[in-house]
């Protein structure tokens, strides 16, 4: 067990135990024909990813993890499902002979992906969790004289002190492009959704007053007629 | 980050910036101006083009920036080939624009942004860089591929391409994590230094097969291929002429770097599993091509064998291979694009032209165009007079001096079935008479068309110029490879 990344003991038996809940979760997200039901089990299998993250070390992922998914994404789901009101969806025979076939063959790749991952050999851990603690931070600052100029720079060396910092070095230092492009990403997907969700357009039909306000307003001018006469 | 940085990166932020303004063009006036819309982008264009000259010529970034992009000849060639046939896009795209019924600025900004997304993908040498851009070029190819929202093929288009790219892009992103747990890095400079002392560790060469399935996928090569008949059948043809050019070169851009720089000393591992997919391709692309009626689905198993013969080139690993990818490219955007236009002019309704029938007779109504026609399609064919020669010549020439010399036969006779699809076509342009062959009126489509004309019989006769650009544009990529 010379791997620093080698589970063992407790650990192990804590990642085999969640990731087994984590695994029936997912699929029953998929098999349940509630939508409620759906979103709840997606819910038990981001917490449970969640703590896959704190037991590798990575405390500040766990934390976003349960923070945006467990919290924002899986309110707007509900949301979604209250909204647009489906009770179940319609039965449906969910064991026919192609997506049988389709079991077959993942559970087989399965297999074979575990037979040969098991015996592959692996870049020693950058990213061990005691790394992720004592990341060195080397910061210059110029010291600058009186007139102006520089005079000498200082060089200060700390210790990172958590693995937020150790994030936030990772994304807004070393990825900051990458970081800025999957923002544009998120862009792009909500210009999408506008595109695809808004109704036709039809320049007469949208400058038309919608027809309960105009209504209410006739309702209120013969009430104005009605009490003025 | 340094203010050098921010020149280095100018194509991409003049692209962002005028993407979003696109988007915000229309509060100002002409809410759904079409016409507006084309002369922004095509500005736009312009100055993405001259972006491009400032950032080559701008200084080495700051590290943090270097390790994720570059501006390489490679990058600069790939970048200017994507602003020409995005204009050409542009210009095509007008057409169904300006009847008003589909917003314009939305889709001008949708193609900025894939731009933007194909440009990081070629300057990437980091295997974040390169996924990022390739999410971002896919997310917008999604939304354009149903742009049509009130038809049901549109949509089911989209459907299929969002699902499966989905998937793939899980399966591309669990390779590189694979190669990274291996290699310890996902800088293609670090992964080649690792790969060259791991030659048989299973863990890496798996790795490498599921980040192949996923880019092969993206070139649509057999057996990842299923998506593109339906897709591009479905899609408006405009943007079907974007998946099928744009979005394919990009998608061979980073294919090459990642095998050229990341992993060729790894090729006795892989060379195999990119032979078999080339030879499929080439295979199953041309057979099914040959009972199809409809031009648009009988084009989109051109399209998958062309990615067949693409990939000899990548599969070769040699100097005269990547030219021959970066000549082919070239070649098969202006002949594929001049094709895909002549199916616009004969557009009556949004799907009509597609048959083969349509074209009955259009020697006769339209000499010229069907003149046009004959070129592209001997282009794509391969024969000599065309560009599309050149480009096979070279992809064949580098397949039979790596030693792969049942793959260039196997190339050779499926370029002969080819050319029996594409003279269905011609048969029915110059023999057969039919009323059906009325060319539409439209400047901006017959003006692409008699450019993609001049552009395949110049490339085709006079091809130093091009050979030599090709030459220069992979030299930093080679001397990477053989150090």
């Amino acid at each position: 067990m010379t791997d620093p990344l080698m589970l063992t003991g407790v650990s192990l038996a804590l990642f085999v135990i969640v990731g087994a809940i984590a695994v029936a979760s997912s699929i029953l997200v998929v098999s349940m024909r509630n939508p409620v039901h759906s979103a709840l089990f997606l819910l038990l299998t981001f917490l449970c990813v969640a703590i896959l993250f704190v037991s590798m070390g990575a405390e500040f992922v766990g934390a976003v993890q349960v923070l945006v998914y467990a919290g924002g994404i899986m309110v707007l789901f509900l949301f979604v499902v209250m909204l647009i009101n489906v009770k179940a969806l319609p039965k449906e025979k969910v064991f026919t002979a192609t997506s049988m076939m389709g079991v077959l063959m993942g559970v087989l790749l399965f297999i074979i992906l575990a037979i040969i991952l098991a015996s592959g050999t692996w870049a020693p851990a950058v990213n061990a969790p005691e790394n992720l603690r004592t990341a060195v931070v080397v910061k210059t600052t110029p010291v600058v004289d009186a007139g102006g100029a520089t005079i000498q720079t200082e060089t200060v060396t700390r210790d990172v002190v958590g693995n937020a910092e150790a994030v936030g070095m990772a994304l807004y230092r070393d990825y900051l492009v990458p970081f800025e492009v999957a923002s544009l990403f998120l862009l792009v997907a909500m210009v999408g959704a506008i595109v695809i969700g808004k109704r036709e357009l039809d320049a007469s039909e949208e400058e038309a007053i919608p027809e309960f306000i105009a209504k209410k307003v006739s309702d209120e001018d013969r009430l104005k007629e009605v009490t003025g006469a | 980050m340094t203010w050098a940085d921010l020149l280095f990166l100018l194509p991409e932020i003049v692209l962002s910036i005028g993407g979003c303004l696109l988007l915000l063009a229309p509060v100002i006036g002409g809410r759904n101006n079409g016409v507006a819309a084309k002369w922004s982008m095509l500005l736009l264009l312009v100055a993405t083009a001259a972006a491009i000259y400032v950032a080559a010529g701008a200084g080495i970034p700051s590290l943090a920036l270097g390790t994720l992009f570059v501006a390489d000849p490679f990058a600069v060639f790939f970048k200017l080939l994507f602003v020409v046939v995005i204009a050409m896009i542009t210009l095509l795209s007008a057409e169904f624009l300006e009847d008003g019924r589909y917003s314009a600025w939305e889709y001008y900004s949708l193609m900025a942004f894939a731009l933007c997304g194909m440009m990081f993908m070629a300057s990437g040498t980091h295997l974040i860089s390169i996924y990022v851009g390739l999410e971002l070029l896919s997310l917008a190819s999604y939304i354009l591929a149903g742009y049509y929202k009130n038809e049901t093929r549109s949509t089911e288009a989209a459907m299929k391409y969002f699902v499966l790219g989905a998937t793939s892009s899980g399966i591309l992103l669990y390779g590189m994590s694979l190669i990274y747990g291996a290699c310890g890095s996902l800088h293609l400079e670090a992964i080649s230094q690792a790969v060259a002392t791991m030659a048989g560790n299973q863990a890496l060469i798996i790795g490498v097969m599921l980040l192949g399935a996923g880019l092969c996928f993206k070139v649509a090569a057999v057996p990842f291929h299923v998506w593109t008949p339906d897709v591009y059948t479905g899609a408006p043809t405009p943007v079907t002429a974007f998946l099928s050019t744009a979005s394919k070169v990009a998608a061979f851009a980073i294919f090459a770097r990642i095998f050229y720089m990341g992993l060729h000393s790894l090729e006795p591992d892989w060379n195999s599993i990119i032979a078999t997919v080339a030879a499929l391709s080439m295979i199953v692309g041309n057979l099914a091509a040959v009972t199809q009626t409809n031009v648009k689905r009988m084009l989109a198993y051109s399209s998958i064998a062309h990615a067949g013969y693409a990939l000899l080139g990548v599969l070769a690993m040699s100097e005269i291979g990547l030219q021959g990818v970066l000549i082919y490219m070239l070649v098969y955007a202006f002949a594929n694009i001049g094709t895909w236009a002549m199916v616009m002019l004969l557009r009556r309704r949004e799907y009509a032209g597609e048959n083969v029938d349509d074209f009955d007779g259009l020697h006769k109504s339209a000499p010229l165009y069907a003149f046009a026609m004959v070129v592209f399609l001997l282009s794509l064919g391969g024969i000599p007079p065309t560009a599309g020669f050149i480009g096979k010549y070279y992809l064949f020439a580098a397949a039979i001096s790596a030693g792969y010399a049942w793959l260039a036969v196997i190339a050779v006779l499926m370029s002969a079935v080819s050319m029996f699809y594409y003279f269905r076509l011609v048969v029915a342009m110059y023999l057969k008479d039919g009323a059906a062959a009325d060319v539409i009126p439209s400047r901006q489509v017959r003006f692409i068309v008699i450019v993609c004309l001049i552009a395949t019989l110049t490339l085709g006769i006079l091809p130093e110029r091009m050979i030599r650009g090709a030459a220069r544009s992979i030299a930093p990529i080679v001397n990477l490879a053989s150090r």
